[in-house]
């Protein structure tokens, strides 16, 4: 299915990412894409941008000085009001303008909500390939995009090219890629650039804007250590054991699937392929037979700790410590000597 | 009222298998489904019309077979139901399917304009989330993702409110139609179908249009010529070299076994026994 690149994108260079920023606030995951953005651009010998669009202010600012700070070489800038919340009109027409006067041979933006609402209508307009939710990216002996995506749920994997056109568009979910560390760097260039449209022609309007009540919600996804408890839980009273031994831990808490079907625990605490991809320094899972959607989710972590009944629950083919138990009663014991443990040290230091 | 509600025919994803030599996926025998989150579109489109009045039509583009889910989704109470179907579409990536769909819910609308355009969130097998956006691009829609809720609908001035899930909130949202959307799962609960519906839907005759008849301009657009992704390698995730280690628990109390977990724990990763106590300090 290979053929030659026309003229006309072979003049398509660097890399881009998309810095998504939303109420003032740069997802985590642009950054993330910054370093690995980074590694393709080197590999390719050619410039790292970073693509800002957002309302004037200290905001954006802030956001351009932190791009130099995570790698990028230059800065393409849409500094407007009307971006000031994320709209699918503005935004899109203002990336597509971007790419189609600055020409990238790679774009990537983060698989959140607002990325895959934006990177869709994107892709459509530029006609060009746009691969889901990747966990890999590498360049191949030609100088492409090889982008590996889990499918099917996980069960498989695949890599997925875009021979013939340019840019070569993916979108990676948050926690996939490790976050970049800060250098000093010295500001790079940066390339402002108009938005041709103005607020009358923009049909949808944000009447409200109501945040989630519960403020710990976001941070699972974040969380540097995680608990976690599947249907092995047995019922819901049982998920006070969970949340007992991440409180004593400092902890985030999640579930499988089935717990947030059943609404022992809200959808927003779910992992895996269809949840949250975690990647905390230590998870416990507790009760979870380890189905590869769930693994799928959580195999970035450092260590992972499984208790299970089943000494031949697939969750120990992936966890790095195991512990063959009923989790109603190692939980509580955990949760105790992980008490005694940290305080004594606490007062000893 | 009309509505177009786009669903997919997919294998039934828990029960998948890789071809342990060729890994290649084995499709035999597993049996299909209508893709899961498009329920709560068709669901979301049912209630629309049982309120307001109008029609909804069902469209899905896949072999010759997918009048299965069609049919299901007539039993379920949608009014008509189009199937998509050609050589030339077999091989489409997202944006040959948008492009394809596209042109089918243009063709549906020449015979009774369309307002709204469902589509489930994403589906269980491509699981892209990108055919929605795609058709709202194409055909000049107001495009609404993510949707969690449809607040009202004023057909006399052709505008509609809905809440729309957002990084950190909801967005309440309003724009005009024609509009596209994108349905967030768990948002309702699908109804069953009534009788005379399913027996409507056994004997119902389903539009089936090629290509051609759906009126596509330019068949090189569609299918496998048309994608610009290339799928090069499909294969099985590599299963981890080591087991997990297991901590010892014959003849041990829970509190022992415990001990001896942390003991395990932090003999293996010294610095997480510092960071568990930074941490434990902050909360
Ligand atoms: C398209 C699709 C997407 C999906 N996405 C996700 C996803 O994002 N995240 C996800 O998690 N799943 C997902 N699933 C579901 C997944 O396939 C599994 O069904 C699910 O992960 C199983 O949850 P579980 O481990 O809690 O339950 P089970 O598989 O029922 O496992 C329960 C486990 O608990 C153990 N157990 C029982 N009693 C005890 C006890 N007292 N103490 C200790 N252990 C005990 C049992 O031995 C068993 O291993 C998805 C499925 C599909 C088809
Ligand atoms: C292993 C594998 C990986 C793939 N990866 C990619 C990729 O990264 N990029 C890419 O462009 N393509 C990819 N594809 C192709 C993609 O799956 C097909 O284009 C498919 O026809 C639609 O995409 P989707 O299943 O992701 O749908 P989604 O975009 O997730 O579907 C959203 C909604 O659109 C509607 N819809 C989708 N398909 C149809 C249909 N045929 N008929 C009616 N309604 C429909 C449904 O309402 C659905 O809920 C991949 C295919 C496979 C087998």
């Amino acid at each position: 299915a290979k053929k030659e690149l026309s003229e006309h994108f072979k003049t398509y260079k660097d890399v881009w990412v998309f810095i998504e920023m939303e109420r003032g606030k740069v997802h985590t995951v642009s950054w993330e894409l910054l370093g690995e953005g980074r590694k393709l651009a080197d590999k390719l010998g050619v410039q790292l941008a970073a693509v800002i669009l957002g309302p004037p202010g200290n905001d954006l600012k802030q956001a351009i000085s932190d791009a130099w700070s995570y790698g990028a070489d230059l800065a393409y800038v849409v500094s407007e009001p009307l971006l000031k919340d994320y709209r699918n009109e503005p935004y899109s027409k203002a990336l597509t303008d971007l790419v189609n006067t600055h020409k990238p041979e790679i774009l990537l933006l983060g698989a959140s909500t607002l990325g895959r609402d934006l990177a869709g209508s994107v892709a459509t307009t530029l006609k060009t390939g746009l691969t889901a939710d990747c966990t890999e990216l590498a360049i191949d002996d030609d100088r492409c995009l090889a982008a590996t995506r889990p499918t099917f749920g996980g069960t498989l994997l695949c890599t997925i090219f875009t021979l013939n056109f340019r840019p070569q568009m993916a979108t990676i979910r948050p926690r996939v890629m490790a976050m970049p560390e800060r250098r000093d760097a010295k500001p790079g260039r940066v390339i402002e650039f108009k938005l041709s449209m103005v607020e009358d022609d923009i049909v949808t309007k944000i009447l409200d804007f109501v945040p989630d009540t519960s403020t710990e919600e976001a941070h699972l996804a974040y969380a540097d250590i995680v608990v976690a408890g599947g249907l092995g839980m047995g019922n819901p009273g049982n998920f006070r054991l969970i949340t007992d031994l991440a409180a004593v831990l400092g902890a985030e808490y999640g579930g499988s699937r089935p717990t947030i079907q059943k609404g022992w625990i809200s959808a927003d605490r779910q992992i895996g392929q269809t949840g949250k991809t975690i990647r905390p320094k230590l998870y416990i899972a507790a009760g979870i037979s380890g189905a590869i959607q769930h693994r799928v989710g959580v195999e970035g972590a450092d260590m992972i700790l499984a208790i299970n009944t089943d000494a031949n629950a697939p969750i120990f083919e992936f966890a790095h410590y195991g512990l063959v138990g009923d989790a109603t009663r190692i939980l509580p014991a955990l949760t105790k000597a992980f008490e005694a443990r940290l305080a004594v040290r606490r007062m000893a230091s | 009222m009309h509505i177009v509600v786009c669903i997919k025919q997919v294998p039934d994803s828990a029960q998948i298998r890789v071809h342990p030599v060729t890994n290649t996926i084995m499709r035999q025998g597993v049996p299909t489904i209508i893709n899961p989150y498009d329920l709560f579109a068709l669901e979301e489109a049912l209630r629309l019309r049982d309120k307001m009045g109008g029609k909804v039509t069902v469209l899905t583009m896949g072999p010759p077979m997918a009048d299965e889910s069609l049919r299901k989704a007539l039993g379920l109470g949608a009014d008509a139901a189009v199937l998509l179907t050609d050589r030339f579409f077999a091989g489409s990536d997202t944006l040959a399917t948008s492009y394809a769909l596209a042109a089918g819910i243009r063709k549906i609308g020449e015979e009774e304009p369309v307002d709204i355009v469902f589509t489930g969130k994403q589906t269980i097998d491509g699981d892209t989330a990108q055919v929605g956006p795609g058709i709202a691009k194409r055909l000049g829609l107001n495009q609404l993702t993510y949707v969690a809720a449809i607040r009202s609908l004023d057909l006399e001035n052709r505008s509609i409110v809905v809440e729309r899930r957002a990084e950190g909130g909801v967005q309440v949202l309003s724009t005009g139609l024609p509009c596209l959307i994108t349905m967030l799962e768990g948002t309702n609960t699908l109804r069953r179908g009534a009788m005379d519906d399913m027996f409507r839907a056994s004997r119902a005759t389903i539009a089936t249009w090629s290509a051609q008849q759906a009126g596509v301009d330019d068949i090189a657009l569609c299918g496998l010529r048309g994608s610009p992704t290339v799928v090069k390698k499909v294969f099985a995730p590599q299963p981890r070299k080591e087991k997990a280690k297991m901590v010892e628990t014959a003849g041990k109390s829970d509190a022992e076994i415990a001990q001896a977990t942390l003991d395990t724990l932090f003999s293996a990763n010294p610095k997480l026994e510092t960071d568990l106590r930074k941490l434990a300090a902050a909360s």
